[in-house]
């Protein structure tokens, strides 16, 4: 399993393997905001945990696409699915593979990029711990939906359409412990609401996302 | 499907296999004991490839049985599964360790990969890339490989290569190959003419719809 997540990680960081595409769309996002909606600090403090949550979520969407698409044009899912690695261990560690090139990048940029949308300095940590915990989940219905749509000429607009109303928990979830935090109020729930999609998420859908690429691979 | 523990043994009792949901191919029966190679023929679109996918399990069959040992079995695809960054080794080692075993030296010599090994895989030709797919068998060292088309782009030295690696390393290990080809490899293998197998357009049972 590890050799799969090994070559995965090797491939993102060559030439065209998309690490730092999320990365870079996520600043150009929180950089134009300030522009869009003006230079008052109490407008950005206020929506700031929302549009950063937005742009975590788009830029993870951004790469999904990826995942299973590439292996199956070169013909690798194929042979893939045939070597002794179960189909679920292989979507677990593409979803590992793309939360580390993806989701960890973002967490760890997001304080810095708080900053520029003057996040209330209590919210810093809830940011963090916020992102930690919720953009595993981003990763892992993604690759979920990476897989009901793998093989499908741009399939990525069908498979924006289908991941995004499942990212909505987590996208409330993520902004209100953000939001909480910046306003001094329990954050609590909505962290521990948020840790439990993840949990979920990794326990269903690598056998969801097997299931999908088997009947796919047909 | 049953897939039973038995000796390096393939048989293939009354295979039906479809495509898209129309079937190809009625009541194939065939048996290949260790150390043989059975050579796949017929028309474009007679049913090879599904033949092949469905032997490794990729795709089910629409009934019959295949008897092979367990987790022996390998596919090779008209696609190679290369990845165009990686270069050779890189691309073998992965294979490798996927299937927990090591990268052989002689592989790169049974393929003529040694002047190649530190080149990403992106740069080469075709017959090159064809090469290096065609290593990957040396590499996960599986007992029962099915054979989609192997010499596609390679000139007539690299086929030799190719038979003789098949003749002299793996089946002279005891190993199992069914190949789909129109051309001769210089095997002594039995050749399996598909075209009386084809399937009548009546056929039922043909919907290969994943929820019904």
């Amino acid at each position: 399993m590890i050799a799969l997540l090994i070559r995965d990680l090797r491939l993102a960081v060559r030439a065209g393997g998309g690490f730092g595409l999320g990365l870079a769309f996520f600043l150009i996002v929180v950089v134009l905001v300030p522009f869009g909606v003006g230079p008052e600090r109490e407008i950005l403090t206020r929506i700031a945990p929302g549009i950063l949550w937005v742009a975590a979520l788009l830029a993870a969407l951004l790469s999904l696409d990826r995942i299973f698409a590439l292996d199956h044009e070169d013909g690798s899912l194929a042979l893939l699915a045939t070597s002794p690695l179960p189909l679920e261990g292989a979507a677990l560690m593409k979803a590992l593979a793309h939360w580390l090139t993806t989701g960890l990048p973002l967490t760890l940029a997001a304080p810095a990029l708080g900053f520029l949308l003057h996040l209330a300095p209590e919210a810093y940590g809830y940011l963090f711990l916020s992102l930690a915990l919720g953009t595993p989940a981003l990763s892992m219905i993604g690759t979920f939906g990476a897989a009901l749509t793998v093989g499908i000429k741009r399939g990525g607009l069908l498979m924006s359409l289908l991941v995004l109303p499942l990212y909505v928990p987590t996208l409330i979830f993520g902004a209100e412990a953000v939001r909480r935090g910046a306003e001094g109020l329990a954050t609590a729930v909505p962290l521990t609401m948020l840790a439990g999609i993840t949990a979920g998420a990794f326990a269903l859908l690598p056998f969801a996302s097997a299931a999908a690429l088997r009947v796919n691979l047909r | 499907m049953g897939y039973a523990q038995t000796m390096t043994r393939l048989t293939v009792t009354d295979l039906s296999c479809a495509r898209g949901g129309i079937p190809v191919l009625d009541r194939v029966s065939f048996a290949v004991d260790a150390g043989q190679a059975l050579v796949l023929r017929g028309p474009n679109g007679i049913g090879k490839t599904t033949l092949l996918r469905t032997l490794a399990g990729l795709q089910p069959a629409l009934a019959g049985t295949v008897d092979l040992p367990e987790e022996e079995a390998a596919y090779a695809s008209h696609a190679d599964g290369i990845k165009a960054t990686l270069t050779v080794e890189e691309n073998l080692a992965f294979w490798a360790q996927l299937y927990g075993s090591a990268v052989p030296e002689s592989v790169y010599d049974a393929f003529d990969l040694t002047t190649l090994r530190l080149r990403a895989a992106g740069t080469l030709s075709a017959g090159q890339k064809r090469r290096l797919g065609l290593a990957r068998l040396g590499v996960i060292g599986r007992k029962v490989l099915f054979l989609d088309e192997p010499t596609v782009s390679l000139d007539t030295r690299s086929v030799g290569l190719f038979a003789d690696y098949l003749r002299d390393t793996h089946l002279a290990a005891g190993g199992i190959a069914v190949i789909a080809t129109h051309i001769d490899l210089g095997l002594d293998a039995p050749v399996l003419d598909l075209t009386p197998f084809k399937a009548s357009a009546t056929m039922a049972g043909a919907s290969d719809e994943a929820f019904l």
